[in-house]
């Protein structure tokens, strides 16, 4: 088990880097707890994969530190480190039995037989593998064969920390809620450093306490999964997490009130203050789940009301997304099933407390 | 042109894919085939194709029987779940390829060829490669070259089941959009129930392979004719409860008397499942009549906006679905409500006896 | 219309059919036909029925070279196999030095078999040959003209360097296509270089393995022009193996009753060896599967 400091990590995959292009890993200075759940998401391309084999020891960063406990790690190798991995395809030793599988890390580290004995069986009988420890590894299905990967991990008492690279990729939709609810009974039991990289949000946000949002190199908010949905510190966040994504309207700002061609939108006070300094030109960016869509200027209630128009409807079964046109610009809006759909003519409202407010791709707060 | 299946069977060797299956596609609609994986929705498309031949059964194009008639004899465009694009063609003479073989004059490809990429966002990809696009962008590519010949039929099989979910949002939208512009019959197979609902049209539900249930896509959603129907037609999954009803409520043992509607007193007294979308549930009372379940929490998934929380009553366990992100610690202890009105009925053989009042 | 399609097929496949029937039936029909008949001369022949393979399977010169060819296949695949997968695990795994490697070990594979027979003859020569000459100068008597087991020891030599690269490059390939991984997996596990070898490349290697195993067996179980060429059998019969001796009776001494019969011997035995080929192969392919 152990705390993982990243010290100003660099990375670049070409020899001579000249500008911030030329960096996969633009800069990354952040700290993982000793025993936390951790996700590391974003898009493919966006660097976590370099970021994770950075972690493990895979790749050695063209700059920077990374410390395991205070230790400085960098120059060590992956076996040095005494972290584990899970990878996005089961690996195995197809001519072991389960059993030998799971004990093959201990066996390695010269640990005693009757100590490798009694830990592979309490790891099978954790991952519910007792059944199948005298089976071929080869012959079982996806989701055993990544349980029998992550089982070599746990094996070990001495591991600092487990790394998952999107590890149910292969595995059936219907069994992955099982897999995940398995992970987090995993993290409460054994109390380890984990880190889950991912592209998938749900994966993310299911699994861990804390994410980690990466894009285009560099980690753009890290949060517990509300904070990422309530308060998104970046556009992407917004766009990212959430189904559908955060929507934002082109605005400018004069004190607190957002002004959308033409319609005066009130916000939290003091943004008017934090942005002053700024500029001109403003996002605004609001939830589709916070946006009201109202048939009549009296069904606003006490938030003003603004005149739009519904220019398409969406029926997901327990909810429908409607697309607004308002002041030039679309932005989506999500009515509860049992709500009714205003036609045509329609009035928005913006609960001040969930609008947001951007400048250059980032909140202003 | 419409195209009818009449008693199709699929056999391959002794193991049968498609069981007796008979279908009318009208002109111009759109059809989503629902079902889990190797529920024989590959194997019902490939026979609409014309790629198989059924092993039984008569399938007739505007009429005409094309049992067995190749493919290449039929106006066909189909995408596949892979990324199948001419790995060595540049995504220009991808999309045009089609159109090549038909011998359509160049001029006219051209114009066709950047209409089609203009549709699905890749005009400034076409002198590139397959190789060196992102995974959505050469499904767009497939999607294109589809879409470039005036087809009867299009086809598509579970075409963004391999992208990321923000890719799939996006395309989802658009496929609904491209649809809606077209005269062919569109047919789409899928796992998720979300994508048949935004898709719309019609529905064809179906479950190793056979045909369970057929209609407009939200009256099946709201009234699936058995529990295997609502079962694949609900994500988060359905909830089902067993419940013995007596002359006051329907009870679950000593932990649950849900009282009887109007439409549960008319039932005889005796064993019943109730089923319940996990929608329906909340986490607040929404009027006096709601019932409260206890029951501890096993997992909060988010999905998307939305959390699923697992939670345990006793033996049974439920899926509840909030709005929004929130959190729950495993083994934490909640309530959730619902309304007696809003369950589904089965009987002891799984048929739908009482759907709730759509519009309470 | 169905069905016509359907018979369109056959149609398609009957040149081949021809060609079968040109290249491979009718000459082993010939051959049939020769080994049931006493022959003399044009229009004297008599059918003897299954004389002429009594004869050849009682005849103890045979038998030897029968012997002689199982003993040179097996010491052949326990030399080359282990060297071959040896050298493919030294070999680097990208850049230049790879293609390097992949050129000179392509190299023998290149040269006609006959010309290796003569090259080995220049190079083993107890007077002038490099090797053979190195050999004697260092104390060793060697010559393969007229040591029985010097003669072994050179076509052995030959076969192994002629041959050795193609198992090689099998390997090398089998190797090439493990997921890189698997590698990082074992190194995570702290697995030390003998149980990646054991545990990951081995069983992973294990189809291309078997299809090196087969090809060499039945290669080296045909062998006839470099032995021929270097050794033209000698001394003695010393390095007789089937084919030479088979060409001995047919061409040598004109016996084409009993060289028939040969002939068919000899394609059933390789017949088997294809057979346990295929079925080798075979559950390697449903072992992949699981």
């Amino acid at each position: 088990m152990a705390r993982i400091d990243l010290n100003e990590i660099r990375h670049s995959y070409k020899p001579s880097p000249k500008s911030d292009d030329d960096f996969a890993l633009k800069r990354v200075h952040t700290t993982w707890e000793d025993g936390g759940a951790y996700a590391l998401l974003g898009p493919s391309g966006c660097g976590k994969t370099t970021m994770l084999n950075i972690i493990s020891g895979l790749l050695k960063p063209s700059h920077g530190q990374i410390l395991y406990d205070g230790v400085d790690v960098s120059a060590m190798q992956p076996e040095e480190r005494n972290i584990a991995q899970v990878f996005q395809f089961p690996v195995l030793y197809d001519t072991m039995t389960v059993y030998d599988n799971l004990a093959f890390p201990l066996r390695n580290r010269n640990v005693p037989a009757s100590e490798v004995d009694a830990r592979v069986r309490r790891i099978a009988e954790t991952l519910e593998l007792t059944n199948d420890l005298g089976k071929r590894a080869a012959g079982l299905s996806a989701d055993a064969k990544q349980k029998i990967s992550l089982g070599r991990g746990l094996v070990r008492s001495d591991v600092a920390a487990i790394l998952f690279d999107e590890p149910l990729t292969v595995i059936d939709p219907h069994l992955k809620w099982e897999l995940r609810r398995k992970l987090k009974e995993i993290h409460k039991e054994f109390g380890l450093t984990m880190i889950y990289v991912t592209h998938d949000q749900v994966e993310a946000m299911t699994f861990a306490d804390k994410i980690v949002v990466m894009y285009e190199g560099e980690i753009v908010q890290t949060g517990t999964p509300e904070e990422l949905f309530e308060r998104p510190e970046h556009v992407f966040v917004g766009y990212f997490i959430g189904s559908p994504g955060m929507g934002f309207l082109e605005c400018t700002l004069e004190g607190d009130i957002a002004h959308v061609n033409g319609a005066a939108i009130p916000l939290e006070p003091g943004y008017g203050v934090r942005a002053s300094s700024l500029g001109s030109r403003f996002k605004l960016g609001i939830r589709p789940m916070y946006l009201g869509v109202h048939s009549s200027r009296e069904a606003c209630g006490e938030l003003p009301g603004f005149e739009a128009r519904v220019v398409g409807v969406e029926d997901q079964g327990f909810c429908r997304i409607v697309t607004v046109q308002f002041g030039g610009q679309e932005i989506k809006a999500r009515i509860n099933d049992g709500h009714p759909v205003a036609e045509g003519l329609c009035w928005l409202t913006f609960p001040p407390e969930k609008t947001k407010l951007y400048f250059n791709e980032r909140l202003v707060g | 042109m419409g195209l009818q299946l009449e008693n199709v069977s699929k056999f391959v060797g002794s193991e049968m894919h498609l069981a007796d299956i008979s279908l009318q596609l009208k002109p111009g609609s759109r059809y989503v085939v629902l079902g889990r994986t190797l529920a024989g929705k590959t194997s019902l498309l490939r026979i609409m194709a014309g790629l198989d031949r059924p092993t039984k059964g008569t399938v007739r194009a505007g009429g005409v029987d094309v049992t067995g008639v190749s493919v290449r004899k039929r106006n066909i465009g189909m995408v596949y779940q892979q990324f199948i694009n001419y790995p060595s063609l540049s995504i220009y003479d991808n999309i045009a390829s089609p159109l090549k073989i038909q011998g359509v004059p160049s001029s006219e490809i051209d114009a066709r060829v950047r209409e089609a990429a203009g549709m699905l966002h890749i005009e400034h990809l076409l002198d590139r490669l397959p190789s060196e696009l992102s995974g959505g962008q050469q499904q767009r590519t497939a999607i294109a070259r589809a879409l470039v010949k005036d087809v009867d039929m299009l086809l598509l099989d579970e075409p963004l089941v391999n992208l990321d979910y923000k890719l799939r949002e996006e395309l989802r939208e658009e496929l609904q959009r491209i649809f809606g512009q077209r005269e062919s019959v569109v047919v789409y197979t899928t796992t998720e129930p979300t994508e048949a609902l935004m898709l719309g049209g019609n529905v064809i539900v179906m479950h190793e392979g056979r045909i369970l249930q057929e209609g407009p896509t939200t009256e099946v959603y709201q009234n699936p004719a058995s529990m295997q129907v609502a079962e694949v037609f609900s994500d988060p999954p359905i909830n089902f409860i067993p419940v013995h009803i007596d002359g006051e409520c329907a009870r679950l043992g000593n932990e649950l008397c849900l009282p009887l509607t109007e439409q549960t007193a008319a039932l005889p007294q005796g064993e019943y499942t109730y089923g319940i979308r996990s929608n329906r549930f909340s986490l607040s009372p929404r009027s006096g009549e709601d019932v409260a379940i206890r029951g501890e929490v096993g997992l909060a998934e988010i999905n998307g906006s939305e959390t699923f929380i697992h939670f345990r009553q006793g033996k049974e366990s439920y899926v509840v679905q909030e709005e929004g992100v929130h959190s729950y610690k495993v083994g934490n202890t909640i309530s959730v409500y619902a309304h007696p009105g809003d369950f589904y009925v089965f009987n002891k053989a799984g048929k739908l006896l009482v759907a709730p009042k759509h519009d309470r | 219309m169905n069905k016509w399609e359907d018979n369109k097929a056959w149609f398609l496949i009957l040149p081949v059919f021809i060609i079968v029937a040109f290249s491979a039936v009718i000459p082993l029909m010939t051959v049939v036909n020769y080994s049931v008949q006493d022959i003399f001369g044009p229009g004297q022949r008599f059918f003897i029925g299954i004389e002429w393979f009594k004869e050849v399977l009682s005849d103890g010169r045979l038998h030897e070279a029968l012997w002689r060819q199982l003993l040179f296949s097996g010491l052949v695949l326990l030399i080359e196999m282990p060297l071959g997968i040896g050298i493919a695990l030294l070999m680097p795994k990208k850049g230049w030095g790879s293609s390097a490697c992949l050129v000179i070990l392509a190299l023998p594979l290149l040269i006609p078999w006959n010309v290796i027979g003569t090259i080995w003859i220049i190079f083993t020569r107890p007077d002038i040959g490099l090797f053979g000459a190195a050999i004697n100068t260092l104390g060793l008597p060697f010559d393969h003209t007229a040591s029985p087991f010097d003669a072994w020891v050179t076509v052995m030599l030959m076969e192994v360097w002629h041959w050795t690269p193609l198992v090689a490059l099998l390997a090398y390939a089998g190797l090439r296509a493990i997921p890189e991984v698997y590698y990082q997996a074992a190194k995570i596990d702290g697995a030390s270089s003998w149980a990646i070898f054991r545990y990951i490349q081995l069983p992973k290697m294990r189809g291309v393995l078997t299809i090196a195993l087969l090809l060499r067996f039945m290669d080296s179980f045909l062998i006839y022009a470099e032995p021929f060429v270097l050794t033209g059998g000698g001394p003695g019969n010393s390095t007789t193996f089937l084919s030479i001796y088979l060409v001995k009776v047919a061409v040598g001494q004109f016996d084409l009753g009993p060289a028939a019969a040969f002939s068919l011997i000899y394609f059933l035995i390789v017949l088997l060896f294809c057979w346990l080929f295929y079925q080798a192969l075979q559950a390697v392919g449903t072992g992949d599967k699981q």
